[in-house]
C-alpha cells in the first residue's frame, strides 16, 4: 500500500515497475497485460488517474467518489443472493502492454485472433455490416474504425480516455450529470476507478451516419472491469448505439460495475441496445460474472427520446435498471428487455421512468425467462411528478418459466403525484406447456428447436426493437443459453 | 399401413385402452366413434407419441416399422399427422414460420431439400386456394386469438402442406358450425388419395355425412366393440351409445 502511495509521487516509471510485478498473478492469454496489484485505496486511484494522464479535476472527481463510496454499503434490497465481495482482492487496472496502435494494422495479431474467435466483426465483417467498432479489450480501447466517416459528419466516437484528452470540456460538462458520482454504491465505485469506455457526441442536427457498436470483453483474470460510457446528443441529433459482450470460461467471480450516461437535448433521439452474454457460471453456480450496472438516460430537452433495449442472457448476477429521466416536455422513454436466467443465474433487472415534463410518455416491455434454478426478478419504478401533466405510462411485464425449480418475481413500484396521469400495468406469468411442446414435436420439430421457437415468440416484442444483426445474434444467444434447460 | 394389435394403454396408472386392434390400408378412411371416455383421444395421442401414455401391452406397426419405438418428431417425418382436438396457441410465433420450420424439419429428416421462403410461399398459396382459407391466418401467431373454426381449419391447412401418409383427425368436428364443418370436410376429401390413410375420430355421425368412411369402428371401454361400413354410424346415431353397452365387447373382432 505504501509503495503505491509513493508511486503517485514518483511518477509513471515507478508505477510501471509496480505494474510489472503484477505479472506474477499470471495471465490467460499470451498478450502481455499490465495489471495493478490487487487492492483499493487512494493510492490506487491516483495511480490509475496518473497512468491515464488525466487532468487534476478528474483525479479529484475520482477521489471524492471514492471517499463517498467508503461511507456507503452495498445495496441489499434486490432479490439476489450475493456472496460478500472482497474489494481488496480485485485489481483495478489492466491494459494491453504495448503502445496504443494508431490503426488496426498495428493491433497485436493475437488480439485480433481472439476477436475472431468471439465473432467480433472488427475488420471485414464490420465493414460489410457498416458498423463502426470501438473494441475494448480489458480496459483500454485498442482499435477504432470508421473514424473518418464519423469525423466528416461531426460525430465524435472514441474511447473515454481519448475523450478526456481531446475533448475535456465536453467530459467535464457532462460526466456525472446524469449519474452523480455518489448515486449508488456501484456507481460510486465505478466513478472512483473507471478504466475506460466509450464517448459519443452527436452535434446539433446530425444524424449519426451509422450504428455505433462497441464490443466489451473481460479477459484478464481477477480484473474487475469498470467501463464508463457517455453519450451526448445535441438538438435534433440521432444515434443508435449497440453494445455486445462475451466472455470466456472463468472460475473466479468477476466484478463488473459499469456506468452509462445518456444525454438527449431538444428533439434528440438515442437508441441504446445491449446484448449481454458474460460467463454465467457453471450449472452449480460456480464462477460467473457479477454484473452491477447503472444505466440512465436524461431526456433533457423537449420532445427528446431515449430507448433502451437489452437482451441479458449472461452473468451469474445481474443488477441493472436502465432508466429514463423524462425532463423535457413531450419527451419519450422506452425500455425493452429480455432477461434469461438458467442454472443458478440470478437477475434483478428492470427500469425507472421518472416523469417530470408535461405530456411525457414511457413504455416498458419486459420479458423474463427462467429455467433450471434461475431466479428472475423484474423491478420497475414509474414515477410521475406533479409537474408531469398528462403523462402516460404503459408497462407490460411477462414471465416465462421453463421447468419446476426456477422462479419469476415482479415488483412494480408506481408513484403518481399528478392526477391527470395515466399509468397502465399488465403482467403475466406462463410456462412452456407440455401441450405446446407436444404440438411442435407432432409436427416434426424437435424439442430443442421447439423450445427455442416458443421462447423466441415470447421475446418477439423486444427482438423487433433490436437492429437486424443484433436480433439474429440475440436469438442464437437464447438458444445457446437454454441448452440443457429441458429434459 | 397401420396395424394395431391388442393395444393396452394406461395413463397415470389407469387403464384406458384395453386390447384395441385395428388395421388401416393405404387409401382407406376409418372412423372411430364412441362415447366420452371410451379412449378415442388416447388412441390419437398414443399414435402421435405423446408422453405420459404407457403402452403396457400390444404393438403398433406403421409401414412395416415399430411405430411405438419412434420419437414423436420421427413419426411426423415418416408421415404421421395428428390434427388436434384443441390446437395449441404459441404466442409470438408466426404461423407461416412455424409451418415452414415443421415442413423443413420433416424434409431434412427424410433427406429431402429444405424449401426456401419463396418456394414455401408458393406451396402455401396453392394449398390456401384449395382450402378456401384466408391468407390472413398465415400472418398471425400460431392459433393465437383464432376462433374455434379458424383453429380447426388451420389444422387442415397444416395437414395439406405437410402431406402426411397417415392423418389422424381427433374430433376435428367438435365446436364447428355447419359451414366450418363443410370446409374442413372438403379439405380432408381433397387430400384423400390411394396412398394416404385416415383415422377420423369423432363423437358424432354428422361429420361422416361429409367425410364418407370406408370402415366405421365403435370404441367403448378401451376396445373396439363393433366394426362395419358407413351404415354403422347411422345405426349408432339412431340408437345412441347405450345400444353399444348392451352388446358384448369383442363381438366385432
Amino acid at each position: 500500500m505504501s509503495e503505491l502511495l509513493e508511486s503517485h509521487t514518483s511518477g509513471n516509471a515507478h508505477v510501471d515497475e509496480l505494474v510489472r510485478k503484477g505479472y506474477e498473478h499470471g495471465f490467460v492469454t499470451d498478450i502481455e497485460t499490465e495489471v495493478l496489484p490487487p487492492g483499493l485505496n487512494e493510492g490506487v486511484i491516483r495511480a490509475i488517474s496518473a497512468r491515464k494522464q488525466e487532468p487534476a479535476w478528474l483525479t479529484d472527481w475520482r477521489l471524492s467518489a471514492y471517499r463517498h463510496w467508503l461511507t456507503m454499503a452495498p445495496p441489499e434490497w434486490a432479490r439476489l443472493e450475493i456472496a460478500p465481495i472482497d474489494f481488496q482482492a480485485i485489481s483495478y487496472f489492466a491494459a494491453p502492454k504495448k503502445n496504443l496502435p494508431k490503426s488496426l494494422d498495428e493491433v497485436d495479431p493475437k488480439l485480433l485472433e481472439t476477436f475472431d474467435k468471439l465473432g467480433v466483426p472488427l475488420h471485414e465483417r464490420a465493414r460489410l455490416a457498416g458498423v463502426a467498432v470501438d473494441a475494448v479489450f480489458d480496459s483500454v480501447s485498442v482499435g477504432t474504425t470508421f473514424k473518418k466517416e464519423l469525423n466528416a459528419a461531426g460525430v465524435i466516437f472514441c474511447s473515454f480516455s481519448e475523450a478526456v484528452r481531446e475533448h475535456p470540456e465536453l467530459i467535464q460538462k457532462y460526466l456525472g450529470s446524469v449519474v452523480p458520482a455518489g448515486d449508488n454504491y456501484f456507481a460510486a465505485l465505478n466513478s472512483a476507478v473507471f478504466s475506460d469506455g466509450s464517448f459519443v457526441f452527436v452535434p446539433k442536427g446530425v444524424r449519426c451516419p451509422m450504428e455505433l457498436s462497441t464490443y466489451f470483453r473481460i479477459n484478464a483474470r481477477d480484473t474487475g472491469q469498470f467501463e464508463r460510457t457517455l453519450i451526448v446528443v445535441e438538438d435534433a441529433g440521432h444515434v443508435s448505439y449497440l453494445e455486445g459482450c462475451t466472455a470466456p470460461m472463468r472460475d473466479e467471480n468477476q466484478l463488473h460495475a459499469a456506468v452509462v450516461e445518456l444525454v438527449a437535448l431538444e428533439d434528440a433521439q438515442i437508441k441504446y441496445s445491449t446484448v449481454q452474454n458474460w460467463y454465467p457460471g457453471d450449472e452449480d453456480g460456480k464462477g460467473g460474472i457479477y454484473n452491477f450496472v447503472t444505466k440512465r438516460g436524461d431526456c433533457r430537452g423537449a420532445r427528446s427520446k431515449i430507448s433502451w433495449t437489452q437482451v441479458e442472457t449472461g452473468s451469474a448476477i445481474t443488477w441493472k435498471y436502465p432508466s429514463c429521466v423524462l425532463r423535457g416536455d413531450d419527451s419519450v422513454g422506452e425500455f425493452y428487455s429480455v432477461a434469461l436466467t438458467n442454472h443458478r443465474q440470478q437477475a434483478d433487472t428492470g427500469t425507472k421512468m421518472i416523469h417530470l415534463g408535461a405530456r411525457t410518455k414511457s413504455k416498458i416491455i419486459s420479458k423474463g425467462i427462467s429455467a433450471g434454478r434461475g431466479q428472475n426478478t423484474y423491478r420497475g419504478l414509474v414515477k410521475v411528478e406533479k409537474s408531469a401533466v398528462g403523462a402516460r405510462n404503459f408497462t407490460q411485464c411477462d414471465s416465462l418459466l421453463i421447468g419446476k425449480r426456477c422462479g419469476a418475481h415482479t415488483f412494480p413500484y408506481i408513484e403518481v403525484k399528478q392526477p391527470s396521469a395515466i399509468v397502465e400495468h399488465e403482467a403475466t406469468t406462463s410456462k412452456i406447456s407440455d401441450d405446446q411442446l407436444f404440438y411442435c414435436l407432432s409436427r416434426g420439430i424437435d424439442e430443442e428447436n421447439a423450445v427455442s421457437m416458443i421462447v423466441d415468440g415470447f421475446c418477439k416484442q423486444v427482438f423487433k426493437e433490436l437492429p437486424m444483426e443484433f436480433a439474429v445474434e440475440a436469438k442464437k444467444l437464447l438458444e445457446v443459453s437454454l441448452e440443457g434447460a429441458i429434459g | 399401413m397401420l396395424e394395431i394389435e391388442n393395444l393396452h394403454v394406461s395413463v397415470a396408472g389407469k387403464a384406458i385402452l384395453k386390447g384395441l386392434s385395428l388395421a388401416i390400408r393405404p387409401g382407406e378412411v376409418h372412423a372411430i366413434m364412441g362415447p366420452n371416455g371410451a379412449g378415442k383421444s388416447t388412441l390419437g395421442h398414443v399414435l402421435a407419441g405423446r408422453e405420459g401414455y404407457d403402452v403396457t401391452q400390444g404393438s403398433v406397426r406403421y409401414l412395416g416399422e415399430d411405430l411405438l419405438s419412434l420419437a414423436p418428431e420421427e413419426r411426423a417425418a415418416k408421415g404421421v399427422f395428428l390434427a388436434f382436438q384443441y390446437p395449441v396457441e404459441i404466442p409470438g410465433v408466426n404461423n407461416t414460420y412455424f409451418l415452414r420450420t415443421a415442413l423443413n424439419a420433416q424434409r431434412k429428416a427424410r433427406g429431402e431439400n429444405e424449401l426456401d421462403a419463396m418456394q414455401f410461399l408458393k406451396l402455401t398459396r396453392e394449398k390456401l386456394k384449395v382450402l378456401s382459407i384466408s391468407d390472413e391466418l398465415l400472418h398471425r401467431a400460431v392459433n393465437e386469438g383464432f376462433s374455434g373454426g379458424e383453429k380447426k381449419r388451420n389444422e387442415i391447412f397444416q395437414m395439406a402442406v405437410l402431406e402426411p401418409r397417415l392423418a389422424i383427425l381427433d374430433e376435428t368436428d367438435s365446436g364447428l358450425d355447419i359451414d366450418a364443418l363443410k370446409t374442413v370436410a372438403e379439405g380432408v376429401n381433397r387430400l384423400r388419395s390411394p396412398e394416404r390413410g385416415f383415422l377420423v375420430i369423432t363423437h358424432y355421425q354428422r361429420l361422416l355425412d361429409y367425410i364418407v368412411p370406408d370402415v366405421v369402428h365403435v370404441l367403448a371401454d378401451g376396445r373396439i366393440v363393433e366394426s362395419g361400413d358407413k351404415s354403422l354410424a347411422l345405426t349408432l346415431e339412431e340408437h345412441g351409445y347405450a345400444w353399444i353397452k348392451e352388446r358384448k365387447p369383442g363381438a366385432a373382432a
